[in-house]
């Protein structure tokens, strides 16, 4: 914006390389503090959706529920897990007056790529009572189908655990631990059903029938 | 400011980007956004407007540094205001529209890579005022938008049987859901082409 009128680039003779140098040197400066100004802005807003979203797929996979804590295994035992803690954790749920059962996640190979799950089970850990699909990229108007089909969603609102649940054809499902496939998506009903069973054999053992802490006052974890 | 610019002129630079020199229509450029994300209305006019705030924030800052950048390197630097601009727009929508978000993955981030952006800078911002280089991003970006508005809305309807989300032809309708999957993009793209190039050859003609 100098008085250089000619609408071209106006460098007539070669620049030195310290010149070069300096100029994508001093671009990646200011690109660097803009972009860490725009994380420092926007990261706590982006973690507070991301809680947020976990605890409506929570109260959402155990029906009735209004109170939740984290739960982390520490030396075999579950302790209070800190909020932004990232190891394998389970939440407890809770309803005004009793317990309710336990929210666990686990993901696995999708048909596409990683499907992040979270399903509930009841105290005991007998019976999923619920599920939701956090994270995928299943086929759009195929696998997608998966969260999409109120039908299949409600497959798991009382699914029996022994003996292991299993994908059957659509509409062949007859014992408590069938799950009716959608046709169509016969991949990612079976993954969905994979990493579930996967996760009950890492936690049922692990969750005691109640928790030993108490439910947290005022609904917040 | 150098080259005098009057209000038709600059009136010209934003039209031509949404018509005379539609970045789909005409130029196809920014393929890989308009397939991949226009499998709805709404996820088109996000993606829309993500690029058109990094079109218009990297014309105008390389038209205001179009002195100072060296050559050799501009196309480097060009790439580091443009990720910059993306980023931004990329922690923005997560913050601000999650849901969004999610739907466009890992697109938002390659608008860097999107040519019409980078062939912009190269084309236009790096040798004209910065009121021209807005202007021209204005209409280019708006441009881009509105094909990917076209794409989106005629793909949802055929692919959902809904636009924005409203079902419009009730429950029995069925949704071919072709449409909404990646040859879907390619056949929709190439009708609206057909339609679109047929109504400039009459104009033409007239």
């Amino acid at each position: 914006m100098t008085a250089s009128a000619q609408p071209t680039l106006p460098q007539t003779k070669e620049p030195s390389s310290a010149r070069l140098a300096l100029t994508l040197a001093v671009a990646g400066l200011v690109s660097g503090l803009i972009l860490v100004m725009a994380y420092e802005i926007t990261q706590p807003r982006i973690e507070a959706h991301r809680r947020e979203a976990l605890k409506r797929a929570v109260f959402e996979v155990v029906p009735g529920a209004t109170k939740l804590a984290k739960l982390e295994l520490q030396d075999g035992t579950l302790v209070t897990a800190a909020e932004k803690s990232e190891g394998p954790s389970v939440y407890a749920a809770w309803s005004d007056e009793a317990f309710l059962g336990w929210a666990v996640s686990g993901e696995g190979a999708g048909f596409q790529d990683t499907i992040r799950l979270l399903w509930g089970l009841t105290p005991d850990g007998s019976k999923v009572q619920g599920m939701q699909v956090i994270d995928s990229r299943e086929t759009p108007g195929l696998g997608d189908r998966i969260y999409k089909d109120a039908d299949f969603v409600a497959e798991f609102k009382a699914l029996a655990n022994d003996p292991k649940p299993e994908v059957v054809a659509n509409g062949q499902g007859t014992a408590p631990h069938h799950v009716d496939g959608i046709t169509g998506a016969t991949i990612s009903c079976k993954a969905v059903v994979n990493i579930i069973n996967a996760g009950n054999e890492t936690w049922r053992s692990k969750l005691p029938a109640t928790p030993a802490i108490q439910a947290p006052s005022g609904g917040q974890p | 400011m150098s080259a005098p610019s009057s209000p038709s002129e600059a009136y010209a630079e934003f039209v031509k980007g949404i018509w005379k020199e539609n970045p789909v229509f005409v130029g196809v450029l920014g393929m890989c956004p308009m397939l991949a994300v226009t499998n709805s209305a709404v996820n088109a006019l996000a993606m829309a407007s993500a690029t058109l705030f990094v079109l218009l924030g990297s014309s105008v800052l390389v038209s205001a540094l179009r002195t100072v950048i060296p050559k050799q390197v501009r196309i480097t630097t060009y790439i580091i205001i443009i990720a910059t601009f993306v980023t931004v727009a990329d922690m923005t929508l997560a913050a601000a529209v999650p849901a969004v978000h999610k739907e466009l993955g890992a697109f938002i981030s390659l608008i860097v890579v999107n040519c019409l952006i980078l062939g912009r800078q190269e084309a236009f911002a790096s040798k004209n005022t910065l009121w021209m280089a807005f202007v021209d991003a204005l209409g280019m970006g708006l441009g881009f938008g509105f094909a990917l508005f076209c794409l989106g809305a005629s793909r949802e309807v055929l692919g959902m049987g809904s636009i924005f989300g409203v079902s419009l032809f009730g429950p029995n309708y069925e949704p071919w859901v072709i449409m909404i999957l990646p040859p879907g993009g390619f056949i929709m793209l190439g009708l609206i082409m057909v339609v679109f190039n047929w109504a400039k050859f009459r104009k033409g003609a007239a």
